[in-house]
């Protein structure tokens, strides 16, 4: 497992709140890391950071072999290196068909040019079906993305992840409102997932991180708290304090 | 062959056969070609309604489609008309002033045919030097380039710096109005070196085609405006199927996540934003040797925002549906405006609809936004396929968003 | 010194007027004087009567001047009125005293130069006139065209003055007069001297009359001349203009210009050629002058004066500016003067250009800052914002239609315009904004359609033509400092105005419960919903709040501009710029913004005054351009809540 992304001393204050405090962390590749914490722990701030939503005020953000820095790059620049960021809400396009929102998602040229003068090809149609399929929507494919189900929106969200084919998966509570089966399904799509990419999962459900079985980062104030198996973070003391209270 | 996306849908045939039909028509009856049922006017009049279903269809693409509200693609067709102007008022001067010239002792040297040419076309704002921007309008295809060159140019430049800086939603609206503001208190300065508000005039007669007389001249401008927008139409429907219109409408919902997918979003914006505005100026230098004359008050603010109007009235995100809502409303405007609608004598008043067609256009337009925001191009989901899944771009933007920069 | 004076003229003349108690005695004591006066001779004529000191000279004197005098056959004097047969009026005593007919009497018609002389002596009297208007017309008189012969009167008459702030006119007339006028180089020198910190616009016209200049060319500089500059050819002209010049004057043969060549060439056609040229390849410059060459080898035309020649021509002469002022002392000190007052105008010309960004800056605050409130804090975009300001000055216009006392209808108008556009506010926003909150777009839009509805039914009610707002007396005129800085009433109302809104809205948005709610509405509705506050109920306030203002700013715009249905268009653009570049949902911003268009349009207009068109475009580039850089404006709300 050689390390994909390295995030170290990053920090960054809104208005004089420090949302980040000199945050290290650090993901490998293959990997399935879950982060978890209380509200205002800094969770999404942390995924906006790398993502290259919001900028911090010092610290680097590292990535892959060649340790690019993502820091001074645009959102898209950030995507097309294999980033992918899955919203709490989920936010697919609604306007338009499951197809047509795999099909942008599809990894390929993005420039305007590009896709101005696409041609779908027999690859690429292949690999909607076969992205329909595991997310199971291959029965829904010519229809409109607005009339899923929550839980398909879901995953129809999570497959137009896979179709950028990133490196990196931020998934950000991707549980949020499902029902039991639908849970179990998703863990199991977040698991084969990340058999070939790191993953890393945003979580407040502790059932549902029980059942990732994962190694678990422990956010608090803006940073790391405690790092480890779900078993060893869950029985330290600090972490027991912060999650009920003192 | 395979199907393309583009003729895959039904609606782009359909404009197109009923563009060809009208131009038949027209051309039937035509007092040039045909039995002249209809006076040249109103052929000039059908031609010029042809140029603003053209740039209303650009104005759909760049706000029904790709959801930037932009109050200022009248000043793109104001400059394309110009562009156009500037070579007709030049070569039209010249023509006359070779005439008068020729009277003289001495064959005129080039020198005192070009102060000649200056001092007519630029005596109305106390000048006679040909002011720097005038440098080609002695060449038919240079001005012609400018038409698309400039307008282009000035979408670029102008978009970069808006998209860049991720001015969006009303924000965007306001600065692009701002642009048309600025662009139409400059040219009414007369130092502008485009006559100030007297504007160009005299666009109506071609050079070199004086022996046609207006009847033929209309009727080849119309031809040529509907070309335009047949072949206008066709790019337009190009550029919004498959999956470069995915995308657009995928930046009109949400943007934000569009950035997440991997695509520069601000690109896409500009590549609209620049496609429509040189669509736009071509329009514009259509329509302005049509209509003879051009001044700044064509560019103010309010004609940009008449534009967002047909497009509302007509339904946005369709492109017949913002032709239709350029037709329909500018005919509907000539026919109240001109006295063609009858009084309504109210007992207590009299309603004259010259006076009161701007309150019922504005109240209609309030009651399109409110209850028919598919506008009409709307009622043909009634006769057609049901249109499934939530309409309307601006649903779930919020605020706060807009004029986010980071 | 006047009483020097009187008395010198007393002592010459008292052996003539020795026992004359009356004006007419003085005047028979020598007739022919006052019949048929000369220039030569009326001095001695205006003299005597000074010297008389009755009261009635000044009235005889004005009358003279006035060809208002006139004499019987018998010599007698007298005043004249109806139109044969005419009454006469004794010049004594100013009574009627009979009539006569046509034939009997003359008039005395005293020429021009008599009558500047009698001019010149009757200001002695005016100048010490017991009436303080009359001495104050007098000092006009002179400001207005004053000559040397005012000079000592003035003079004579500063010592008696009474009145401390027309001796102070006095004595800044005598200053100005002095300095033209002055005998002596030091008196003037002085004169300049003690105006230089005076920046009106009378001094620095004399000053300019003094260092007048005249352009011209000599072989070499005349004995006595007061230079203003050399002007060295190559450097402050071409040598090309400077032959012209020398031509001009005659010095030197005058060049071939186009008019010259064209009119050779067309009076030797001959049979179609010029000189064995075709007429027909005449059709280029280089083409004629060649031409016209032929014309000259054969004498037919003027040579062309060669570069050379000219050159030499002109390094022959000398270029200068001579001050028309033979002095030099006085032009120097003049020049002195004038550069200092020139310093001294341009700070006051800085500080009034200040003063007028504020009160721009006042206008547009006010136009703005109820948007401030419905797009800054509401976040609903109201295109018919400019309408609403159009309604409140329309209101203030229907109300002094009825109620004419000026002060009484604009009191009268500022709560009731507030009324009618809170109540225009309220309608809007329960008709039509509260369904399309999530839709900024289209309220952009719907809100435009109002706005046209509303210019066209305002057009419809009032006409096309601009309705006046007018002011009450008490704000006409100007606040003024200077000949330069100064401010008139209404603008510093205005300012007022916008800063009591200022005070107010702060007020309601920071104090009150209803600021309270409407940031808590704003913030989070669904919140402030579960608290117990309608939200429903403060967008509908707040929204009214907005338009009540704007509505208020309208009847103040009016006073200050013309009232037509189309105003509210003027002020819609900028007030969002203002709101926009201020910064967004914040009151402070809009001020901020307000300022700084106020102050950068007024200061692009003192680079190019005549072209307001010019800086509105400038103005809005530089906001186009401001917004790159600052797009969240001025005063930027930070972090998380202005993010998302």
């Amino acid at each position: 497992m050689t390390t994909l992304l390295e995030v170290s001393g990053v920090s960054v204050t809104f208005d004089g709140f420090r949302a980040i405090n000199n945050l290290s962390i650090s993901i490998g590749e293959p990997e399935l890391r879950a982060v978890i914490g209380p509200n205002g722990a800094g969770k999404t701030t942390f995924m906006d950071i790398i993502t290259g939503k919001t900028k911090p005020d010092s610290g680097h953000v590292l990535w892959g072999e060649k340790s690019l820095n993502l820091l001074g790059m645009s959102e898209s620049r950030i995507a097309r290196e294999g980033i992918g960021r899955k919203f709490q809400k989920p936010t697919v396009f609604e306007a338009q068909t499951v197809r047509e929102n795999l099909a942008m998602a599809l990894r390929n040229d993005r420039g305007p040019f590009d896709v101005l003068f696409y041609k779908r090809s027999q690859r690429d149609s292949t690999r909607i079906l076969e992205l329909a399929e595991e997310i199971g929507l291959l029965d829904q494919l010519a229809r409109k993305a607005g009339e899923l189900s929550h839980g398909q929106k879901q995953w129809l969200e999570i497959g137009m992840l896979l179709a950028q084919d990133p490196r990196l998966l931020l998934v950000d509570e991707p549980a949020a409102g499902m029902t039991p089966a639908e849970r179990e399904q998703t863990t199991d799509l977040l698991k084969r997932a990340a058999e070939t990419r790191a993953v890393v999962v945003v979580e407040h459900d502790m059932e549902f991180v029980r059942r990732l079985n994962c190694k678990v980062t422990v956010l608090h104030e803006g940073s790391v708290l405690a790092e480890g198996s779900l078993d060893h973070v869950t029985k330290n003391p600090e972490v027991i304090e912060v999650y009920l209270g003192r | 062959m395979t199907r393309t996306p583009l003729f895959a849908n039904r609606s782009v045939l359909i404009v197109l056969l009923v563009l060809a039909l009208f131009t038949v028509f027209v051309t039937l009856a035509s007092q040039a070609t045909g039995f002249g049922w209809i006076s040249t006017s109103f052929v000039k009049t059908l031609g010029k309604t042809l140029c603003l279903c053209l740039i209303a269809i650009a104005m759909d693409v760049v706000w029904g489609y790709c959801g930037i509200l932009s109050l200022g693609h009248f000043a793109f067709f104001g400059i394309g008309g110009y562009a156009v102007g500037m070579w007709l008022m030049y070569a039209r001067t010249e023509q006359i002033v070779a005439g008068s010239l020729a009277g003289q002792a001495l064959p005129a040297t080039p020198e005192e045919i070009s102060a000649a040419i200056g001092t007519q076309i630029f005596g109305v704002v106390g000048s006679s030097e040909f002011p720097p921007i005038w440098a080609f309008a002695h060449s038919l295809p240079l001005q012609l380039l400018a038409v698309v060159i400039v307008p282009g140019l000035l979408a670029l430049v102008f978009g970069w710096l808006a998209f860049r800086s991720r001015v969006t939603g009303v924000y965007l609206s306001i600065l692009t109005q701002a642009m048309t503001l600025a662009l139409a208190l400059y040219l009414f300065q007369n130092d502008s070196g485009l006559r100030g508000n007297n504007g160009l005039s005299g666009l109506q007669n071609i050079p070199g085609l004086d022996a046609w007389g207006q009847d033929w001249i209309s009727i080849v401008f119309f031809w040529a405006s509907a070309l335009a927008l047949g072949l206008g139409y066709l790019l337009f429907s190009w550029v919004v199927s498959g999956k470069m219109g995915s995308v657009i409408r995928a930046i009109r919902d949400d943007e934000a996540r569009v950035r997440f997918l991997g695509y520069h979003v601000e690109s896409y914006k500009l590549f609209v934003f620049t496609i429509t505005a040189m669509v736009a100026a071509v329009a514009g230098a259509l329509y302005y040797p049509q209509a003879g004359i051009i001044n700044p008050a064509e560019i103010a603010p309010i004609a940009s925002i008449y534009l967002a109007v047909w497009v509302a009235i007509g339904g946005r995100g369709r492109l017949y549906g913002a032709a239709i809502g350029a037709v329909f409303v500018s005919l509907a405007s000539s026919w109240f405006t001109g006295g063609g609608a009858p009084d309504i004598d109210l007992g207590f008043y009299k309603l004259v609809w010259t006076d009161w067609w701007l309150v019922l256009l504005g109240l209609s337009f309030v009651a399109v936004t409110l209850f028919f925001p598919q506008g009409i191009g709307g009622l043909f989901d009634f006769v057609a396929v049901k249109r499934q899944g939530d309409f309307g771009p601006d649903d779930g933007s919020w605020r706060s968003e807009e004029g986010e920069a980071k | 010194m006047l009483r020097a004076l009187l008395l010198a003229f007393a002592v010459v003349w008292t052996a003539v007027s020795a026992g004359a108690q009356d004006l007419q005695s003085v005047l028979q004591e020598n007739p022919d004087l006052y019949a048929n006066p000369s220039r030569r001779t009326t001095e001695d004529a205006v003299a005597a009567l000074v010297a008389s000191d009755l009261p009635a000279v000044p009235v005889f004197l004005e009358k003279w001047q006035a060809k208002d005098v006139w004499q019987r056959s018998d010599g007698q004097f007298f005043y004249v009125t109806g139109n044969g047969p005419y009454t006469l009026i004794d010049i004594t005593s100013g009574a009627e005293v009979g009539t006569a007919d046509k034939a009997q009497m003359t008039q005395i018609k005293p020429n021009s130069g008599v009558r500047a002389v009698i001019g010149s002596a009757l200001v002695r009297f005016q100048l010490l006139d017991d009436d303080m208007a009359r001495r104050s017309a007098a000092l006009d008189a002179i400001a207005r065209d004053g000559t040397a012969d005012h000079l000592d009167p003035l003079a004579a008459s500063i010592a008696e003055e009474p009145d401390p702030a027309l001796k102070q006119r006095k004595e800044r007339l005598l200053a100005l007069l002095t300095a033209r006028f002055g005998t002596t180089t030091d008196a003037r020198v002085a004169a300049i001297d003690s105006l230089s910190d005076d920046i009106s616009v009378d001094v620095r016209a004399v000053l300019n009359q003094i260092l007048s200049s005249q352009s011209a060319v000599a072989a070499s500089l005349p004995e006595g001349t007061n230079v203003a500059r050399i002007r060295e050819p190559g450097r402050d002209m071409t040598i090309n203009e400077a032959y012209a010049e020398l031509a001009a004057a005659g010095l030197a043969q005058s060049t071939v210009s186009d008019e010259i060549l064209t009119k050779a060439l067309v009076d030797n056609i001959r049979n179609g050629t010029v000189a064995g040229t075709p007429v027909v390849t005449l059709n280029t410059n280089e083409a004629r002058v060649a031409a016209y060459r032929l014309l000259v080898e054969a004498g037919k035309a003027q040579p062309f004066v060669p570069q050379d020649a000219r050159q030499a021509a002109v390094e022959a002469h000398v270029f200068y500016d001579a001050y028309v002022e033979k002095d030099a002392a006085v032009t120097d000190a003049a020049d002195a003067a004038l550069t200092a007052i020139t310093l001294r105008v341009g700070v006051m010309q800085t500080a009034d250009l200040a003063l007028d960004a504020i009160s721009l800056a006042s206008i547009y605050f006010l136009a703005a800052i109820g948007l401030a409130v419905t797009f800054g804090v509401m976040g609903v975009i109201n295109m018919a914002h400019g309408e609403f300001i159009m309604m409140g000055a329309y209101t203030g216009y229907v109300i002094q239609q009825i109620v004419p006392d000026y002060t009484l209808s604009l009191i009268i108008a500022l709560p009731v315009a507030f009324a009618v556009t809170f109540g225009a506010g309220v309608t809007m926003e329960r008709l039509v904004i509260r369904h399309l909150y999530k839709r900024p777009l289209e309220t952009l839009l719907a809100t435009f359609g109002i706005s046209i509805a509303l210019q066209q039914l305002a057009k419809n009610i009032f006409g096309t033509q601009a309705r006046p707002l007018t002011s009450p007396a008490w704000l006409d005129g100007a606040l003024v400092f200077n000949d330069v800085v100064g401010i008139s009433y209404i603008r510093i109302a205005i300012f007022v105005l916008a800063l009591l809104f200022l005070g107010l809205i702060l007020f309601i948005l920071k104090r009150t419960r209803l600021g309270l709610e409407v940031r808590a509405v704003t913030q989070n509705p669904g919140m402030a919903a579960s608290m117990g506050i309608n939200p429903d109920r403060i967008n509908m306030l707040t929204f009214g709040l907005g338009s009540g203002i704007a509505g208020i700013a309208g009847v103040a715009i009016g006073l200050y501009a013309k009232v037509t249905s189309e105003m509210g268009t003027d002020y819609i653009v900028q007030s969002f710029m203002t709101v926009v570049v201020g910064g967004v949902g914040n009151v402070w911003g809009t001020l901020a913004g307000a300022s700084l268009i106020g102050f950068l349009q007024k200061g692009i207009e003192f680079f190019n005054p005549s072209n307001t068109l010019a800086a509105q475009t400038y103005m809005i580039l530089f906001i186009i351009v401001f917004i790159q850089f600052r797009p969240k404006g001025i005063v930027a709300l930070k972090g998380r809540a202005a993010g998302n």
